[in-house]
């Protein structure tokens, strides 16, 4: 029914098929409109935030999709500015998953602010002394810069690319992608860091609180580091989902080698500069404020040291060892371990920054506050996710993201 | 240096509360309610979406029975201006809703310029910033007692006490009036203060030797909550109980207070 918008030479489900999967994943994505609306109209009374909590869940998937949504810029960077050609064949994929992964983050902040028709009062208002403000402009910028980086792509489905001025566009618009790749890439370091400060400045929650250069506490460096260092492994994650559920191989894998071994270095490298930031703010940044490491993982029920293992040990230090090892990133099985790995440490640690920092009592007569999410809050978390599927599924079948498929799955007639 | 100067030459109000004589009654609480209209919610019995700008915590030395003793530590607004004058809250606020005031020491909140983002209360290691979960809530007959001098809050923005700052504009236009005359002390008193039966909370120009709170903040047991962060609050506490001051800041084992 609809096979002249599928690209030449693929193969695609047939279309009753594909839209009961759109149905499936669309019924998902009501449950969570209905439960934004509900926060909308009634308020942030719908979520399980309280006094003690006013940063939770959401603001953890904020800082996790722009982590995972690294991908992006760093492929870009490596292809663009650094000459990795191999990484064409996989660069469309993580343009679209930054895609997602950014424009979830702004709905996810639309739902989470008390008074969302005044959100603009960031720009108009803005204090340049906050982290936050630092946030807002690189995040809105980078989703455009994002956004031309995502137009060529669907220019390029097979009915747009006949009409000449699109066909043309897109192929200018490719032309001078190194120069929107650049900016991404200058605009992401900003935003990603300056999401690592937002936590690392609060000089009152001796837990985030680090030290640093000039303005820029050092979760500033570690949170850029992390996201080009985790984002990519996101990016082979959401690649190797894609194969399975498809059946197909649509990258090759020295491609996919490639991207996991300079993940791994990266990695290897950053969980380096994290322990070294451990220890430093364990013995000193944190006696200096009246505690000791052992008081930010006790008295409670959730947070033990055991966090603190599976960000650092399990989450950084095994999956580097993996990819960095070629043994370990050539073997599909032990590099998506490793993948998966690391996709849960990133994700551990913007959680630890988010959620155990108000966890924890400052005051020395105050208690542990733990919190669980509404359902309300977990339906809008899983709403950017149904709507990412979605928007895969219709782009996958729709247009060539995976330049290396049809060579890879010949037709068969 | 020139801001350093500049908060040397002008007021700075601030509170010493005495918690010996502080008896835990709650006056202050409800008398600062009522003066900020602070609203009423759906259901009272959330405590954890309540709404206190002063909040009185009953703290314990831990101790059992005969040795246990007892304090109460009213909480308002510290009126921080630790990290060269930028408060916890001031420099996180992205859209410039919440500022120190350099002239009275006040940190003031603009509510129609917030816009709930809420990082100014995970920067607060007080817990002193409070966000309108609900709407505002006026039981029958209540909104007839709304002081037509403080701005109700609409929901989904942060608020936090401030020192009852329009009692300051009074005092201000009344020296005017009465021939342009500097502030005096006792012009302006903060609605707690007032409501104090015990007199526990005194209020004034920490910047005046002529206040009462300025000989009060040197009290050889005086001292601030969690100092060592360098919040530098404005509201300092009195206490004679060591096991007080030490609870007032997260002290290692075996460091000492120093008073």
């Amino acid at each position: 029914m609809d096979s002249a918008l599928i690209p030449n030479g693929v193969r695609r489900c047939a279309f009753g098929k594909f839209l009961l999967g759109l149905a499936i994943v669309g019924a998902v994505l009501l449950w969570g409109v209905y439960a934004m609306l509900l926060c909308w109209f009634k308020g942030l009374n719908q979520t399980n935030m309280n006094d003690n909590y006013g940063f939770a869940l959401w603001i953890w998937a904020d800082l996790a999709v722009i982590a995972l949504g690294g991908g992006a810029f760093f492929s870009g960077f490596l292809k663009y500015l650094v000459g990795k050609d191999e990484l064409k064949h996989i660069i469309n994929y993580a343009v679209l998953i930054g895609f997602i992964c950014y424009s979830s983050a702004l709905l996810i902040l639309a739902i989470d602010v008390g008074q969302p028709l005044r959100s603009w009062f960031i720009f108009w208002h803005a204090n340049v002394h906050s982290m936050l403000t630092e946030v807002a402009f690189c995040l809105s910028c980078y989703f455009g810069v994002l956004t031309i980086e995502f137009i060529p792509l669907i220019l390029e489905n097979r009915q747009i690319n006949k009409v000449s001025f699109f066909h043309h566009l897109a192929h200018n618009m490719h032309e001078i992608m190194a120069v929107f790749a650049a900016t991404g890439a200058f605009l992401s370091f900003f935003h990603q860091g300056s999401l690592g400060g937002v936590a690392g400045v609060l000089f009152g929650r001796p837990f985030a609180y680090r030290e640093g250069l000039f303005i820029w506490p050092w979760t500033f460096f570690l949170f850029t580091w992390s996201a080009a260092a985790y984002g990519p492994c996101f990016t082979l994650l959401i690649t190797k989902i894609t194969e399975s559920i498809t059946g197909k191989k649509l990258v090759k894998d020295n491609v996919v080698e490639l991207l996991a071994k300079i993940s791994g270095w990266m990695m290897g490298t950053y969980i380096v500069a994290k322990i070294i930031d451990t220890i430093y703010w364990a013995s000193v940044t944190a006696p200096s404020k009246g505690f000791q490491i052992s008081q930010f993982y006790a008295n409670n029920s959730f947070y033990g040291m055991w966090i603190l293992i599976a960000e650092i040990l399990f989450g950084g230090v095994i999956p580097a060892l993996i990819l960095i090892m070629p043994s370990g990133r050539k073997n599909p099985k032990a590099r998506l371990l490793a993948i998966v790995l690391a996709v849960i440490g990133v994700c551990i640690n913007r959680w630890v920054m988010v959620l155990q920092t108000m966890a924890i009592p400052v005051m020395s007569f105050d208690k542990w506050a733990l919190y669980y999410p509404s359902w309300q809050e977990v339906a809008t978390t899983v709403l950017p996710v149904a709507y990412g599927t979605i928007l895969i599924m219709i782009c996958y079948r729709y247009l060539p993201i995976f330049p290396q498929e049809a060579e890879l799955n010949p037709a068969v007639d | 240096m020139k801001n350093e100067q500049s908060h040397e030459t002008t007021k700075k109000f601030g509170m010493v509360i005495n918690l010996d004589l502080c008896t835990g009654c709650g006056s202050c609480m409800v008398a600062c309610m009522a003066e900020n209209n602070v609203p009423f919610k759906p259901d009272e019995t959330d405590k954890l979406k309540s709404i206190t700008w002063m909040r009185v915590y009953r703290l314990t030395n831990g101790k059992s029975f005969p040795e246990t003793d007892i304090c109460y530590l009213p909480r308002p607004c510290q009126h921080c201006e630790g990290h060269g004058g930028h408060s916890p809250c001031v420099s996180v606020c992205p859209a410039t809703a919440t500022d120190y005031d350099s002239q009275t020491g006040i940190v003031s909140q603009i509510y129609t310029r917030c816009f709930g983002c809420r990082y100014c209360m995970a920067a607060c290691p007080y817990h002193a910033r409070y966000f309108n979960w609900f709407d505002p809530v006026w039981p029958d007959g209540m909104e007839k007692y709304l002081n037509p001098n403080v701005s109700p809050r609409m929901r989904g923005v942060v608020e936090k006490c401030s020192f009852c700052y329009h009692r300051y504009q009074a005092a201000k236009d009344r020296a005017y009036v009465e021939g342009q005359r500097e502030i005096e002390e006792g012009d302006y008193q903060t609605a707690c203060t007032q409501a104090c039966p015990a007199g526990a909370i005194t209020f004034g120009d920490l910047n005046n030797p002529e206040h009462a709170v300025y000989k009060l903040k040197q009290d050889a047991n005086a001292f601030r909550l969690l100092e060592r962060l360098g919040t530098n609050p404005k509201v300092y506490y009195i206490s004679s109980k060591e096991w007080v001051r030490r609870a007032a800041d997260n002290y290692l084992p075996n460091e000492k207070t120093g008073k």
